[in-house]
C-alpha cells in the first residue's frame, strides 16, 4: 500500500519518546531543534549534543548555509550562461549538508555524490574546484587526500561501499575516525546502498550512511521507491537509524555527532535519514514543473532551512546589521571568485588526453598517444585557429 | 625448485605477498577457513588472521566496492572472485571505479587491487562455472588484464599483480589448478619476467600460434603433434591480455609470416579479433596469409556434456594450422 506518510506527510513534529541513546525505532519522528517557524525547541536528549554551540558559531552555520546557496545560484546562472556544461542544484538541502558536514573532524573522509557540494565546502573544497568537472575540465576538481573528501560520485550509490570500505581500513588501523557516505533516497533503491548496509553491519566498521531524503529521484517520488520511512530501513540490516528534520541545521548537527561518537567507540555503523527537500530540478538539463506539483514545492519553502535559522537568529538578536552585512559579503566574495575562477579556467592540453589512465607505462597507451601528437604537430605551421 | 600445483603455487604467492606487505589483504567468499572453493587460499587466514584474510558476505559489488575504499585508505586489496560468471554483479564497481578512479583523481588516488577470477571451462560444471569474460575488461582502459599458464608464472605473476599500484585482473585456468610444475619460490620479482610480457613458450619457423591460459598447454601439445607432419610452430603465451605486447607477436609473425589465435571465449569481439586486425596493421606485408582463429562457438557457454565440442582442442588447432598454411583443412573448398 501506498502511504503518504513517506512523501510530504511524513514531515512531523518531533517525538520526545525517541532518544539519542536508543535512536533505532524512529517511526514517523523527526528529530528536530528548530521549528519551521524558526522556533528553538527544546529535547532532553539532542539538545546535549548541541548545548556547546555558541552564539557565534550559531551565526557561523548561517553563513557557511548562505555562501553555500550564492555558491549553488552563481554555479546555475554560470550554467544559464554557458559557462558550464551541467549543474545539479542543492537548493533547500543546505542544512542537511552544513549542519553534518561541520560535525565532521579533519581527519573523517568524506564519500560524497554529486549534490554535497555543501559538504565538500565544509571541508575546505574551493569553490571553483566544485564546478571544474561541471565545465568539463576535469574529471574531479580536487585532491581527495588534501581535504579528506573522494571526487564526488556520479553513478548511484556506488560510493556508500567506498565508504564502507574506507572504514574497514580505519578499522584496521585501530583509528577513532570515521568513513561518511553521502547519498539520496533514490540512491536506496540501488543494490551498492544495500550491499554496503550489509558489509557495514557485518563488519561492525565505522561508517556513518546520510541520506539526504530531498523526495525526488529526478522524476520519481520518494514514495515509488519505498513503501516505508527510508530511516526504517536500515534496521533490518541491524544498523540503527534516526529520521532528522534536514532543514534544521542544529537537529542535523546532533544526530551526526552521536553517530559518530559511536562510531569512534566501536559502536558501528549509523544510517541517518535527513528529511529535506530539493527545490530546484535534478540538474540544470531537467524541468521539475513536469513532474511535481507547484504546491509541493509552496509547502516546502515555508520549511526554507536558513529562513528558519535566520528567525531564530533574528529572535535571539543575533542577526544584527553588522553580521547580515558580512554574511553578505562573504557570500558575495565567494561568487565573484567562482564566476572569475570559471572564466578564466585554462582548458587542459590535448595530450592531457592521455594522463593518468595507469600509474606505470602502457604500451597501448603510449602507441596512441605518440600517433595522436604526430598527428596534432601535422598542423604546426598551419595559421588555422585551433592547431597547436 | 620444488613442484608445486597450480593451486598450490598461488597460494605460495598469496603467503609471500602476505608476507611482505602488511597493507596486502585478501577478500572474498568462502576464502577463509575453507580456503576458497578450490583451496588456493587454503590455510592463510589461520596463519594471517581473519583481518588479513577477510570472509566476506556473499555480495560481488560490495567485495569489489570496498574494496575500493581500503585501497583509497592505502591498503592492496587482492579479491577473490569464486568463479567467472559470479563476476557480472561487480561489473559496474570494476569498470566505473577501480578502472577509472586513478584517471578521475588526476592520479592521487592509486587502485592497487588484484582481482582474481578462475576462468574457463572443462570442468564439467553447471552454468556460470566456466565462462571466459576477459575480453570485457580488455576493453576498458584503467585495467591491467593478465592470465596465468604455469605454476612457476602463476606463483610470480599474482605476487607482481599485487605489488603493481594499477588494477589487476588476474585470470586462473581452473582447469589447470592440479597441474603441477617446477617453482622456484625463491625467484626474485625483480629478475623475474614482467607481468606485461609475452614469452615464446615453443620457437618455429613456419606458424605463429598466439593463446594464454588454459590453452597455453594444449597449444603446445599441438605444436608437438604438428612437429611429427614437419610444421614448425612457434607457441607465444601471451601472459598480458590488456596491454598484449605486440612486439614479442609482431617478431614472430615476420619471421613466419602466419598467425593461428587460439582462445576458449566466444569469437566476436574477442581477444583474437583484436590480435588479428594489430598484426595485420602492423605487419600486413609479412603475412602469407590471413590471420586465422579458433575459439569457442559465439553460444552461452553449453551444458557440460558439449563442451568439448565448444573448447578448442589439439585438432580444431591444427586443423586452424592447416588453413593458415593453405593445406587441405575442414573449410577447404568454402570461399571467403
Amino acid at each position: 500500500m501506498l502511504t503518504d506518510e513517506v512523501g510530504q506527510d511524513a514531515y512531523k513534529a518531533p517525538n520526545p519518546g525517541i532518544s539519542a541513546e536508543n535512536p533505532r525505532r524512529t517511526g514517523g519522528n523527526l528529530v528536530q531543534l528548530i521549528s519551521p517557524e524558526g522556533e528553538r525547541i527544546s529535547h532532553p536528549e539532542f539538545d546535549l549534543w548541541v548545548s556547546d554551540v555558541t552564539d557565534e558559531q550559531l551565526c557561523s552555520l548561517y553563513e557557511d548555509m548562505t555562501v553555500i546557496r550564492r555558491i549553488d545560484a552563481e554555479a546555475t546562472a554560470l550554467q544559464r550562461q554557458g559557462e558550464l556544461a551541467l549543474w545539479p542544484p542543492l537548493l533547500g538541502q543546505e542544512a542537511s549538508q552544513i549542519g553534518s558536514g561541520r560535525a565532521l573532524r579533519d581527519d573523517d573522509f568524506v564519500f560524497p555524490s554529486y549534490r554535497d557540494n555543501g559538504v565538500a565546502y565544509c571541508r575546505g573544497v574551493e569553490a571553483t574546484d566544485l564546478v571544474r568537472a561541471w565545465r568539463g575540465n576535469a574529471s574531479s576538481g580536487w585532491d581527495p587526500y588534501r581535504h579528506n573528501i573522494a571526487t564526488q560520485q556520479i553513478i548511484i550509490g556506488s560510493q556508500s561501499l567506498h565508504a564502507t570500505g574506507y572504514a574497514m581500513g580505519i578499522q584496521h588501523d585501530g583509528a577513532d575516525s570515521v568513513a561518511v557516505a553521502y547519498f539520496g533516497d533514490g540512491a536506496t533503491s540501488e543494490g551498492d546502498v544495500n550491499e554496503a548496509m550489509v558489509f557495514a553491519a557485518s563488519f561492525q566498521v565505522p561508517v556513518v550512511f546520510i541520506c539526504q531524503n530531498n523526495h525526488w529521484a529526478i522524476s520519481e517520488p520518494v514514495r515509488i521507491q519505498s513503501h516505508i520511512q527510508i530511516a526504517d530501513r536500515a534496521s533490518g540490516f541491524g544498523i540503527p537509524s534516526m529520521r532528522v528534520d534536514g532543514n534544521d541545521v542544529l537537529a542535523v548537527l546532533a544526530v551526526t555527532r552521536i553517530a559518530l561518537d559511536r562510531a569512534r567507540k566501536g559502536g558501528g555503523p549509523t544510517f541517518i535519514e535527513a528529511v529535506t527537500y530539493r527545490m530546484g530540478p535534478h540538474t540544470t538539463a531537467d524541468d521539475p514543473t513536469r513532474y511535481r506539483d507547484a504546491n509541493e514545492l509552496e509547502d516546502w519553502a515555508a520549511k526554507d532551512p536558513i529562513a528558519r535559522l535566520q528567525t531564530l537568529l533574528r529572535n535571539k538578536g543575533l542577526l544584527t546589521e553588522e553580521v547580515e552585512a558580512k554574511t553578505q559579503a562573504k557570500a558575495d566574495e565567494v561568487a565573484r571568485e567562482l564566476r572569475a575562477g570559471v572564466i578564466n579556467m585554462p582548458d587542459p592540453a590535448p595530450l592531457d588526453l592521455f594522463n593518468h589512465v595507469y600509474s606505470t607505462p602502457n604500451s597501448w597507451i603510449e602507441r596512441q598517444k605518440d600517433h595522436y601528437s604526430r598527428y596534432l604537430e601535422s598542423f604546426s605551421g598551419s595559421t588555422q585557429e585551433g592547431a597547436l | 625448485m620444488s613442484k608445486l600445483t597450480f593451486a598450490r603455487a598461488i597460494n605460495a604467492g598469496l603467503r609471500k605477498a602476505l608476507e611482505n606487505d602488511p597493507k596486502v589483504v585478501l577478500m572474498g567468499e568462502d576464502i577463509g577457513s575453507l580456503g576458497g572453493v578450490f583451496r588456493v587460499t587454503d590455510g592463510l587466514q589461520k596463519d594471517f588472521g581473519k583481518h588479513r584474510v577477510v570472509d566476506t558476505p556473499l555480495a560481488e559489488s560490495a567485495i569489489i566496492g570496498t574494496a575500493v575504499g581500503l585501497a583509497y585508505r592505502g591498503y592492496r586489496p587482492v579479491c577473490e572472485i569464486q568463479f567467472d560468471g559470479f563476476i557480472y554483479p561487480a561489473f559496474d564497481q570494476i569498470v566505473s571505479q577501480v578502472a577509472k578512479m586513478h584517471y578521475r583523481t588526476q592520479g592521487r588516488v592509486k587502485m592497487p587491487i588484484t582481482i582474481r577470477v578462475p576462468f574457463g571451462g572443462g570442468i564439467g560444471s553447471p552454468e556460470h562455472h566456466s565462462e571466459s569474460p576477459e575480453a570485457y575488461f580488455t576493453h576498458t582502459s584503467g585495467l591491467r588484464v593478465i592470465s596465468v599458464s604455469n605454476p612457476q608464472d602463476a606463483y610470480t605473476m599474482i605476487q607482481q599483480a599485487i605489488a603493481s599500484d594499477d588494477p589487476v585482473l588476474y585470470f586462473e585456468p581452473k582447469r589447470r589448478y592440479h597441474d603441477k610444475g617446477e617453482v622456484d619460490e625463491t625467484a626474485d620479482l625483480l629478475t623475474a619476467l614482467p607481468m606485461e610480457k609475452a614469452r615464446v613458450v615453443t620457437t618455429g619457423s613456419d606458424v605463429t600460434l598466439v593463446t594464454y591460459g588454459p590453452l597455453v598447454k594444449t597449444a603446445g601439445d599441438a605444436a608437438m603433434a604438428a612437429a611429427d607432419e614437419g610444421i614448425s610452430v612457434e607457441v607465444i603465451d601471451l601472459r598480458s591480455l590488456a596491454p598484449i605486447d605486440f612486439p614479442v607477436v609482431e617478431a614472430s609473425v615476420r619471421k613466419t609470416g602466419r598467425l593461428v589465435i587460439t582462445h576458449e571465449a566466444a569469437q566476436s569481439g574477442g581477444l583474437g579479433a583484436e590480435i588479428a586486425a594489430s598484426i595485420t596493421e602492423r605487419c600486413f606485408n609479412y603475412l602469407e596469409s590471413a590471420p586465422v582463429r579458433i575459439t569457442g562457438f559465439d553460444i552461452p557457454y553449453p551444458y557440460s556434456k558439449l563442451e568439448m565440442h565448444h573448447l578448442p582442442d589439439l585438432d580444431r588447432i591444427l586443423d586452424g594450422v592447416d588453413r593458415a598454411l593453405g593445406r587441405g583443412n575442414s573449410l577447404s573448398g568454402l570461399e571467403g
